[in-house]
């Protein structure tokens, strides 16, 4: 991991303290990976509703649910991650507005009361009006919920690999990716959209899987010719590095895999590996994430 | 008043002084550390030397830790000094991801975040840093930076010209100096970090608690 080191120079660390390790690991993970569903879902559902009205009724309250459950995934992962997590009330009581940390709290929370009030529409009151009305609120709340983590990850200004506005492109393009990968799997059990409306997921799945590919390997050939310290962390992915082969499996099975397969089934008209794409794409996201968040941690600060 | 630090190079000889008396002080626990003293070995045996630089938080002006932290654990007070409150920390570790120098720790105790306060209580006090007071060579010069007259500033202004900080790259403009520092001392990407070489890479942590 060393970038201005001569060789005349001769400098070697013989005493300094350990590095922390990885401070934010595989629970942050969980929570990047889990909102991603629980907000991607969401955005495809009012591309259905919007596109396919009548076939894509009836999945208003089964996506609903699956929003909900990942987005309490989300939360549960961002709570026992906290060393202090009784104190997580601390976040809403004493409020620090220049951090997304607090932003995102707060944003979430009320996408979580969105998500009841649809679950209220459609399980409840059977409201498909206000159901529609709701959801374009919830729609466009799933945005900032889902670009906060990008707005944090520019914030750890020590961790020179996270840019914006890379992260926030890459935090859309997971949404996109893992919504229509999972509105697919949904639909192997419930089997009511079309071959059009598979189509378009499908094609969402295969752009965003294209798109996220193209800014990794546009950040792993560019990026170390910008920074010290991108090109430092960046060796742990390239030259043998520690995290190499986890990289390129991620990358593989986020990424390259789906779009080869999405690609397969359009060519063929065989929806059935679609559904193999989508399994891929969503395992192959918790790789790429993990695999992101970890490397800058690697490298000492000091 | 806006208070600094000002580390001389060319006077630390390394001892660690300062950094027990700040372990001492602030009853830092065991693996963690507020204050280190980073070895660099220059040069190839026998033309070798030794470097020694004191680290600490920085208290930048423009603190990623202080932004980040939702809660205002971290927060300016007056004087300058980012201060901690550890009874509002939610231990979400924010801080310990924006701050470029590795200041913060978790406290294995508390699981809160901590780190150089500048012994911001000490001075509540009219007393000097723990650090300060404890070098035997006063390599380390405190004091108000906004006051042309102090020792601090008139420090700077005898060495204009080789007065460095940590990463100024990264805009946190901090309020900690260091006269004689360089690429080697400073920049962590300048020097070999073998694993296993340095002192302190196996570590012994120690269960929260102290039990055996
Ligand atoms: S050195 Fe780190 S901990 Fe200290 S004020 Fe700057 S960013 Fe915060
Ligand atoms: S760990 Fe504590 S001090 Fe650090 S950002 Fe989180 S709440 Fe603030």
């Amino acid at each position: 991991m060393v970038h201005e080191s001569l060789a005349a120079t001769h400098a070697i660390v013989t005493l300094d303290v350990a590095l922390p390790g990885v401070v934010w690991g595989w629970i942050i993970t969980m929570n990047m990976w889990a909102k991603s569903i629980g907000t991607g879902v969401i955005f495809m559902l009012f591309y259905l509703l919007k596109k396919y009205p009548t076939e894509a009724a009836s999945y208003r309250f089964p996506v609903t649910v699956v929003s909900v459950v990942f987005i309490h995934i989300f939360l549960l992962f961002t709570v026992i991650d906290l060393h202090q997590m009784f104190r997580f009330w601390h976040i809403f009581f004493h409020p620090h507005f220049t951090s997304a940390i607090t932003v995102g709290a707060w944003m979430a929370t009320l996408f979580v009361g969105l998500l009841f009030l649809l679950l209220y529409a459609s399980f409840i009151k059977k409201d498909n009006a206000l159901f529609d009305k709701v959801l374009l609120w919830t729609t466009v709340l799933a945005i900032p919920v889902t670009l906060y983590t990008a707005a944090l990850m520019a914030q750890a200004t020590a961790r020179e690999l996270w840019q914006m506005p890379t992260e926030s492109a890459q935090m859309i393009l997971a949404a996109t990716l893992s919504g229509s990968a999972t509105i697919l799997i949904m639909d192997t059990f419930m089997n009511k959209l079309s071959d059009a409306a598979k189509r378009d997921m499908g094609i969402i799945l295969a752009f965003s899987a294209l798109s996220a590919f193209v800014l990794y390997m546009a950040e792993l050939v560019f990026g170390p010719m910008k920074a010290e310290e991108v090109a430092a962390v960046l060796q742990y992915v390239t030259n043998g590095g520690e995290y190499q082969t986890m990289f390129w499996i991620g990358q593989v099975t986020a990424f390259i895999v789906p779009f080869v397969l999405v690609t397969l089934s359009i060519v063929n008209k065989n929806q059935n590996i679609l559904k193999l794409a989508a399994v891929f794409a969503v395992c192959g996201l918790w790789v790429v994430k993990h695999v992101w968040l970890v490397i800058p941690q690697l490298l000492s600060m000091s | 008043m806006k208070l600094g630090f000002l580390v001389d190079l060319h006077l630390c000889m390394g001892c660690k002084g300062c950094e027990i008396a700040c372990k001492v002080e602030n009853e830092v626990p065991l693996s963690t550390w507020r204050l280190r003293v980073k070895y660099v070995d220059v040069g190839t045996y026998p033309d070798t030397k030794r470097t020694f630089t004191p680290l600490r938080c920085n208290h930048c002006e423009n603190a990623p830790c202080e932004r980040i932290c939702p809660v205002s654990a971290l927060h300016y007070i007056e004087n300058g000094i980012v201060n901690i409150d550890k009874e509002r920390c939610i231990g979400c570790a924010g801080c310990v991801m924006a701050c470029p120098y590795g200041a913060i720790y978790i406290d294995p105790e508390t699981q809160t975040a901590d780190k150089c306060t500048y012994c911001a209580h000490r001075i509540a006090s009219s007393m000097m840093p723990a650090c300060v007071v404890a070098c035997p060579v006063e390599a380390n010069i405190f004091g108000d930076i906004e006051d042309p007259t102090s020792n601090i500033s008139k420090y700077i202004m005898q060495h204009n010209g080789n007065v460095q900080v940590r990463k100024p790259e990264k805009g946190t403009n901090p309020h900690h100096y260091y006269v004689g520092g360089g690429n080697v001392t400073l920049n962590p990407l300048a020097s070999f970090r073998a694993e296993g070489y340095s002192l302190f890479n196996k570590l012994t942590h120690l269960p929260v608690g102290g039990h055996h």
